[in-house]
């Protein structure tokens, strides 16, 4: 360990007493990068909670995360970091859940809990069961969407400004004067997930995804001009009463 | 004529309701903009429900969309009453991510200018709360202060608020020899003379004791209960303070005390407020007797930047600044949560990474978030005045708040 960070040691034997605790309702349980992280099911959540604070002495709740996975099934996973005040440790859970099944509720654990789940609940649209209070808390009054989810737009889906004429704020759709502009700055010879102009057979052998040569073109038959239905019906016709003409000339 | 009879009841069957207000949001004690909806019997509050979210900027979102060096000056603008105390929390979790040593001389600047914004936002904070339970005179003295530490700012990093001079790595530029003397000098004289003095017409103020002793008192249970951290759990009796129990940078070699409150009141959080400024120039006066020369930014080339004179002797050292201003470094995936002693309490960061120039995820523990909602429990039962006294104890600033 070489980095300044705050510096915390894990009591020999916290893996195992936490796996003890935990029991059934375990997942996985893993340290990395000095941290332990404890993986649950999502419906034991309450039972391992109150274990986890009588049991183990994780006396505080300092925060609850949530992070999207757009990709995963199921989507959403949410982080709660405790602290222990005597063991002088820390630690995460985590869980995960999708936006149809509600999360129980650790408020009656910790009353710190309320906002920091009406905090996921505005961000994901995680809902948590037991809260009696599940209202939105960062976003404006008559705010709809959840903007962390990763497919809220970053500039959101309206703006509002004061309007002079009508005398009172008005809400409107986002107007960008600019298209918003995402700048690809990965090194593209570094594990970037699309192939250079001009570089597209190089990758045929090894499968790396590039796309396959476009078929090249070919007009077999009068009829294939490319031009749809109607085009094609007027060149058959053409093309019948072509020789015709020629005998006539002959 | 039986309408109005109807509408003036006698005495004896009269039916006094609750009524409901709003504090705010427009208002100078609500140190920002909150607005408190509270039920008042008479002057008695009976509920009190915050309303935040009137500054929320979406750093978190935004910060999703920035490569790991351009969301630094975000954290600046978080709680802007205490700069690089943000900046710290984020770039430890950087350095945490790629397990990156900083040297010896960068350690010290940042636990230096970290002590500095412990200063700079605790004279703020107690300014506010003397000007909310009606003082006039230490405010002005103590933004003396503040007006010093702002120039020191300015020398270091050049900005006299939103620095940006922690890096991951290090600090962006070494500090004049100057500023450290100068520093030295405001430490041993000027700085005690102008908080003493202020302090003096304060701490044992008749009608200032009568405003905060004995208000929202907070026992141990219920500050572990509602997350507290920083002066408000210590205030409550806990001597609970991230910077002795897991220190980080340089915070194990230097010696300090940590004050705890007895009662748990606004009084014993006022003090523990007073003690810690004093504490934090004892941090700096080790600071600068310990400093040691070298260099303040990591060498590692893929994380931090050359400095100037290298980059025009050397081809490489100048593919790396290009390199590392367009495409950005980037950090093992992997997640971690960094909390560091802010000012106003526990500030985390918790950082998840995939790999890539970008945070995946970057979720921000505001100190406020914990504090403001249990001022519902211990406003209920004191009067009206007593919120702004509540509230100036609690040291909210919004912007860190709402994110």
């Amino acid at each position: 360990m070489t980095h300044s960070a705050p510096l915390i040691k894990t009591p020999d034997g916290t893996i195992e007493s936490i796996s003890k605790a935990m029991g059934k309702h375990l997942v996985s349980i893993e340290e990395a990068n000095g941290e332990v992280a404890v993986h649950i099911h999502c419906d034991a959540l309450v039972e391992c909670m109150i274990q986890l604070r009588d049991e183990c002495a994780y006396q505080q709740l300092m925060e609850i995360a949530g992070v999207d996975w757009p990709d995963r099934d199921p989507r959403f996973e949410i982080v709660y970091c405790l602290l222990s005040l005597t063991k002088n440790h820390r630690i995460r859970v985590h869980l995960t859940t999708n936006e149809d099944h509600p999360v129980p509720s650790v408020t009656s654990i910790w009353p710190v809990a309320g906002w920091l789940e009406r905090e996921v609940f505005d961000m994901y649209g995680v809902l948590f069961s037991g809260n009696a209070d599940l209202r939105r808390i960062l976003t404006d009054y008559g705010f709809s969407g959840h903007p962390q989810r990763k497919d809220f737009p970053l500039s959101g889906y309206v703006e509002l400004r004061y309007s002079e004429e009508e005398k009172r704020v008005k809400y409107e759709p986002v107007q960008l004067a600019q298209d918003f502009r995402n700048f690809d700055f990965l090194s593209p010879w570094e594990g970037a997930d699309y192939v250079l102009p001009g570089d597209e057979k190089s990758g045929e052998g090894a499968g790396n995804g590039a796309p396959p040569p476009p078929t090249p073109k070919t007009t077999d038959t009068a009829a294939q001009t490319g031009a749809g239905n109607a085009a094609n019906k007027e060149a058959v016709k053409r093309s019948v009463r072509k020789p015709k003409a020629t005998g006539d000339k002959a | 004529m039986s309408m109005q009879q109807d509408l003036a009841p006698t005495t004896g069957d009269e039916v006094i309701q609750n009524y409901t207000i709003n504090f705010g949001p427009q208002h100078p004690a609500a140190h920002g903009v909150l607005r408190l909806v509270m039920e008042l019997d008479g002057e008695i509050v009976e509920r009190l429900d915050p309303h935040i979210g009137l500054l929320h900027r979406g750093t978190e979102k935004l910060i999703e969309y920035k490569t790991y060096l351009q969301a630094l000056p975000y954290f600046d603008r978080l709680d802007y009453a205490s700069p690089m105390a943000m900046e710290h929390s984020y770039v430890l979790a950087i350095e945490k991510l790629l397990d990156l040593e900083v040297p010896l001389r960068a350690q010290y600047l940042r636990v230096l200018f970290a002590e500095l914004t412990r200063i700079k936002n605790h004279t703020l904070n107690i300014a506010h709360h003397i000007i909310d339970v009606g003082a006039m005179t230490p405010p002005l003295w103590l933004y003396e202060i503040r007006e010093d530490i702002m120039g020191f700012y300015e020398r270091a990093s050049g900005a006299r608020m939103h620095a940006a001079w922690f890096r991951p790595g290090g600090v962006h530029q070494d500090v004049p020899l100057k500023l450290l003397t100068d520093i030295a000098e405001w430490l041993d004289d000027r700085m005690p003379r102008l908080f003493e003095d202020a302090m003096s017409l304060v701490v044992d103020n008749r009608i200032f004791k009568q405003r905060n002793v004995d208000i929202a008192i907070v026992s141990k249970e219920d500050a572990i209960k509602w997350g507290f951290s920083g002066p408000m759990i210590r205030g409550a009796g806990i001597p609970w303070d991230i910077r002795k129990s897991q220190p980080y940078d340089v915070y194990d070699r230097m010696e300090f005390d940590i004050p705890v409150g007895t009662r748990g009141d606004c009084y014993d959080r006022f003090m523990v407020r007073v003690e810690e400024v004093r504490q934090s120039v004892r941090i700096m006066k080790q600071c600068l007797q310990q400093m040691p020369e070298g260099p303040v930014c990591s060498d590692d080339r893929k994380v931090a930047p050359p400095n100037r004179a290298e980059m025009k002797q050397s081809m490489e050292a100048l593919i790396h600044h290009f390199k590392l201003y367009t495409e950005g470094f980037k950090v093992p995936a992997g997640s971690v949560y960094v909390a560091t002693e802010s000012p106003k309490g526990e500030f985390g960061v918790y950082l998840v990474a995939d790999g890539s120039n970008k945070p995946y995820r970057c979720k921000i523990r505001p100190t406020a978030f914990s504090h403001l909602q249990a001022m519902d429990f211990m406003t209920r039962g004191h009067m009206l005045a007593d919120t702004t006294a509540i509230l100036g104890a609690l040291d909210i600033v919004f912007g860190e708040c709402d994110r």
